[in-house]
């Protein structure tokens, strides 16, 4: 049996905003609203949606670099506490982040070598220095890093080179599960495509976990085996990446899809977005019932108020709203 | 070849001083663009593609020199008489930028910066430049123009200010519109979005060059296709060719690394090995042949010239060979 590394319940990140008025109540923006997730050993869980989503503050609260406002999140079965360090030091090693800026995400004082061994001793401690000089040489091997880079520092080095850096620092403590948050987004097509590969490499050497976030669709589907699609805070949709790319169900998701311009000029014939124009009116509006309600094609009047819930249709593809059986799969 | 061009760039170069020397960004750049079309300048980051038009519309970063020649309607933009330049910039041709943010000015409302843009340069009064505000929001897709007019940039989605910062561009009615990765800070449904409203635009009559590293972009609305490597126009061809049959193994080779939704699942996408050539080193040969699958001996010791046939010119001399021996 796999073991769950991870598991998200009813999750909920607020942010307080400025007062609008000098005595009025403090307005609170809800970034993640009771989101359920799990990750199991080994598996690659792709995170998409748009931007402004909640995507990213989902994975600072499961590195515990946001506190949650509500709900759990327990790292191998045991609930991670902020006020607990040594538990956190301990998830921190099995649990590491790579971020979309490779050059900002690494110390421009430091060599590349130097970055990865630095995380290697904050892992494990001085004491293991010694023994540490060949596994970051190995590491960055690994990543396809020439040896003749390793005393390079970032600005010397390209985007890629610079995320490949990063992700050998992120993987040098042998983490469970890597967050990618956008790592391939800032790379160019050619670059990206390396990146990918050597992320599939890397699950499938050492048994990686992955929880990928990405705006690019096209990604996520050559990468992780289920999806998760989040909107405006929620989960309106989960299943395994073979259902959601062959049928998506949420309208939302159906949109999602649609809106990805194909490199083919014959695709363009076909009018892609009829879904999406009725959009950008409504974004800031706050709606009692389904929050995408007020952009949906599909939408009735008992959809602007009841919150349609998270149902499985027993096959374990997961969708949040009230009308997506009625239009099962249009395309 | 060049009737009917609107504008004309010929052997282009764009140098740089740096601490470490000159560095050329751009060499011998040709292309033309010509009315109702759309031009995609596609590249990796560093291939030079905004260079080149920043070179021609002088509005390269200190330390930018530009040579060659780039003419607007018959007219020099690079003589030594800045003043066609000056009169065709932001009037006949505008440009729009990657971040719609840094594009707008934050203090001032929509409204009062898009007639801005045509009071200080005395076309329209008031009332009129109040008018054709909204005309242009309107065919830019804005939701209720009315009520943009009076908002402030930080207002907007950033849909909305990209779509507020190609008004911007419009407002001059102007002949050729350069947008430098319009759509690479927004999501896809806005992207989506602003390619409408770009395909809009040049199916009124304006000319368009996009510069992009996006080929889904570039598939939505290019006509035809400039691709760029290492500072050189490698390929130009019709957008559909292009697609069809890639000519430069560049070209080839950035169209398979491009991840699909409409295709089987293959396991691995497949990438360009090694890195572009640092910009300060030119290699005697081809600056892709390091990297090339179809390299051959000839490759490493000449450069290939960009040779045209009807509306395709390929520089490579895998692709020379290959059409030759199809003949």
């Amino acid at each position: 049996m796999t073991e769950t590394l991870l598991r998200v319940r009813n999750l909920t990140v607020r942010f307080p905003m400025p007062r609008t008025r000098l005595l009025g109540p403090r307005p609170w923006l809800t970034a993640v609203n009771g989101v359920d997730l799990e990750i199991e050993a080994g598996r690659a869980v792709g995170l998409v949606g748009e931007s402004g989503c909640g995507k990213s503050t989902l994975a600072r609260a499961i590195l515990a670099l946001v506190a949650p406002q509500a709900g759990t999140i327990e790292w191998r079965g045991r609930p991670v506490r902020h006020d607990d360090a040594t538990g956190l030091r301990r998830m921190r090693r099995e649990l590491q982040v790579v971020f979309q800026d490779p050059v900002g995400s690494l110390d421009p004082r430091m060599s590349v070598g130097e970055s990865v061994t630095e995380a290697l001793e904050a892992l494990e401690g001085a004491q293991a220095v010694a023994a540490s000089r060949a596994r970051v040489g190995s590491m960055l091997a690994e990543v396809g890093l020439d040896p003749a880079l390793h005393a390079r520092y970032p600005h010397e080095l390209s985007g890629g080179q610079c995320q490949r850096a990063a992700i050998a620092r992120a993987l040098v403590g042998r983490p469970k599960l890597l967050v990618c948050d956008e790592a391939v987004s800032a790379l160019d097509v050619s670059v990206q495509a390396q990146i990918v590969n050597l992320l599939a490499d890397l699950r499938r050497r050492h048994g990686l976990a992955l929880l990928f976030i990405s705006h690019n669709l096209a990604v996520v589907r050559h990468l992780c085996d289920e999806v998760a699609v989040l909107y405006r805070g929620r989960v309106v949709e989960r299943a395994s990446a073979a259902a959601i790319f062959a049928g998506p169900r949420h309208p939302y998701t159906r949109a999602l899809l649609a809106a990805v311009p194909d490199p083919e000029p014959a695709a363009h014939a076909r009018a892609c977005i009829p879904e999406l124009r009725a959009a950008a009116a409504a974004e800031s509006v706050a709606v009692a019932g389904c929050a995408y309600g007020p952009r949906c094609p599909l939408a009735a009047s008992d959809c602007l108020v009841e919150a349609p819930g998270l149902e499985d249709d027993g096959g374990g593809h997961l969708t949040a709203c009230h009308y997506a059986r009625v239009r099962p799969t249009a395309n | 070849m060049a009737d009917g061009a609107l504008f004309e760039v010929r052997d282009l170069c764009v140098q740089f001083a740096t601490p470490r020397g000159r560095v050329n960004a751009v060499r011998e750049a040709s292309l033309e663009v010509r009315r109702g079309e759309c031009l995609a300048v596609v590249g990796e980051s560093g291939s030079g593609k905004s260079q080149l038009f920043l070179g021609c519309l002088g509005l390269l970063a200190a330390g930018g020199v530009v040579q060659g020649s780039a003419r607007f309607d018959g007219q020099e933009l690079l003589g030594p008489d800045s003043t066609p330049r000056r009169a065709a910039l932001g009037t006949r041709v505008a440009m729009v930028f990657q971040d719609p943010m840094n594009a707008l000015t934050p203090h001032l409302t929509i409204g009062r910066q898009l007639a801005e843009v045509v009071l200080d340069r005395g076309l329209l009064d008031a009332a009129a430049a109040r008018a054709r505000s909204l005309a242009v929001l309107e065919s830019v897709g804005m939701p209720e123009p009315e009520a943009r007019l009076r908002q402030y940039p930080h207002e907007l989605s950033g849909g909305q200010r990209q779509r507020a910062a190609i008004a911007m561009a419009l407002m001059t009615h102007p002949d050729l519109l350069v947008a430098d990765e319009p759509t690479t800070a927004l999501d896809v449904t806005v992207q989506a979005q602003v390619i409408e409203v770009l395909r809009g635009a040049r199916d009124r009559g304006l000319a368009v060059v996009l510069i992009t590293h996006d080929m889904g972009v570039v598939a939505g609305i290019a006509d035809r296709v400039a691709v760029m490597y290492a500072g050189r126009i490698v390929e130009t061809a019709l957008a559909r060719e292009l697609f069809d049959s890639p000519a430069h193994p560049y070209t080839a080779a950035l169209l398979a690394s491009v991840p699909r939704l409409d295709t089987p699942l293959a396991g691995r996408l497949v990438g360009i090995e090694g890195q572009p050539p640092a910009p300060g080193a030119e290699p005697d040969g081809c600056a892709f042949a390091p990297r090339c699958a179809s390299v051959l001996d000839v490759c490493h010791r000449s450069r290939p010239s960009l040779e045209s046939r009807e509306a395709r010119s390929v520089a490579c001399h895998a692709a020379r060979l290959e059409a030759g021996a199809g003949r």
